[in-house]
């Protein structure tokens, strides 16, 4: 057990909401992955959705030869939609508590037939732009966080860990910059 | 496909929903809990992109060795390797800027809405349109390199 007073005050600082919510969160990212790659072996990534369901409306080669994937690909888009309210219907309604599970004190919560939703306080400005570099940058750089930073490092593919590094480092400089700059939320 | 299994899409709904759960248990369908990250006010997020790459990883390196191939398509246990080119790293720029100034990426916007965040109907139309922004200017280029080849 760690007991030095300072290195607890460094990991409180460090970690002011714990690692179990992140650590079993991404477990459960993980095995909604692995679930889908043991019946299928497709090691599926978000990002493509946005590509393979606009094919339903252009008729662009770079969106048709997404044809044959864009029917799973909108039902696993519609998993993670109701996985989300799987949650907020759950934890995030207190219906279930664990000591696994530190509520976050983040945006604002609100109330829609008992069950307790969550919005956004991040100016939409900044959800638009950064949404179109996000669509844009995704498609160039073969992949997202779930494709290359699930999939690909999962697969220890080369390819995906320089993905990563890149966007990390990237949106790491761009966050700090804009906070700098006074934007918040 | 009309011809897959009658399992396929409830497996991959299943897989989505245990998938999007887990981005709302911690707390990455929240764009401020991601920017805390970013901003180094929190450093929970790589628990959550490790971890879940380590365990898809203990999968992809076990079920070659189990099974030939899936049981719902047939086809062979494959890790995801995709060829490296300049557009890995001017893709990755791209959307670390978008990321960075969003806090939020596509898996987590899916589960965002779920949690009930509409606002981030803003962020999933920006994508929509930088997606389709990107892919009528590449299906335009590779038209134009066809039709120049085509002339030779």
């Amino acid at each position: 057990m760690v007991t030095d007073p300072v290195l607890l005050q460094t990991a409180a600082d460090l970690f002011p909401n714990g690692i179990s919510r992140y650590a079993v969160g991404g477990l459960l990212v993980g095995l909604g992955t692995v679930l889908i790659y043991i019946g299928t072996g497709i090691p599926a990534g978000a990002s493509t959705f946005l590509e393979s369901t606009l094919s339903y409306v252009s008729d662009q080669s770079r969106f048709q030869q997404y044809v044959g994937s864009r029917d799973w690909r909108l039902v696993f888009t519609a998993g993670i939609i109701l996985g989300g309210l799987a949650f907020a219907a759950t934890f995030q309604s207190g219906l279930v508590t664990s000591s696994l599970y530190e509520p976050g004190t983040t945006g604002q919560l609100y109330e829609v037939a008992g069950v307790t939703l969550w919005m956004t306080e991040v100016q939409p400005w900044r959800l638009f732009l950064g949404g179109i570099l996000v669509g844009i940058g995704t498609r160039i750089g073969k992949g997202c966080t779930s494709g290359h930073g699930v999939c690909g490092v999962g697969s220890a593919s080369k390819t995906s860990l320089v993905g990563v590094v890149t966007f990390l480092t990237v949106a790491i400089g761009t966050a700090q910059v804009v906070a700098a700059l006074g934007v918040s939320p | 496909m009309s011809d897959r299994h009658p399992l396929f899409k409830p497996l991959i709904f299943v897989g989505g929903i245990v998938f999007g759960f887990g981005l709302g248990f911690s707390h990455m369908a929240r764009p401020e809990v991601v920017l805390n990250f970013l901003q180094f006010d929190d450093l929970g997020l790589p628990f959550v992109m490790f971890g879940a790459a380590i365990v898809s990883g203990i999968a992809f390196a076990l079920l070659p060795r189990i099974r030939d191939a899936a049981p719902l398509t047939g086809d062979p246990y494959e890790r995801r390797l995709k060829p490296f080119d300049r557009n890995v790293l001017v893709g990755g720029a791209v959307f670390g800027v978008g990321w960075g100034l969003s806090g939020i990426c596509p898996g987590a916007a899916y589960a965002s809405l779920g949690v009930g965040n509409i606002t981030i109907l803003w962020a999933l139309a920006g994508m929509f349109l930088g997606a389709y922004a990107q892919g009528y200017w590449r299906s335009r280029s590779q038209a134009r390199d066809t039709a120049a080849t085509g002339a030779d």
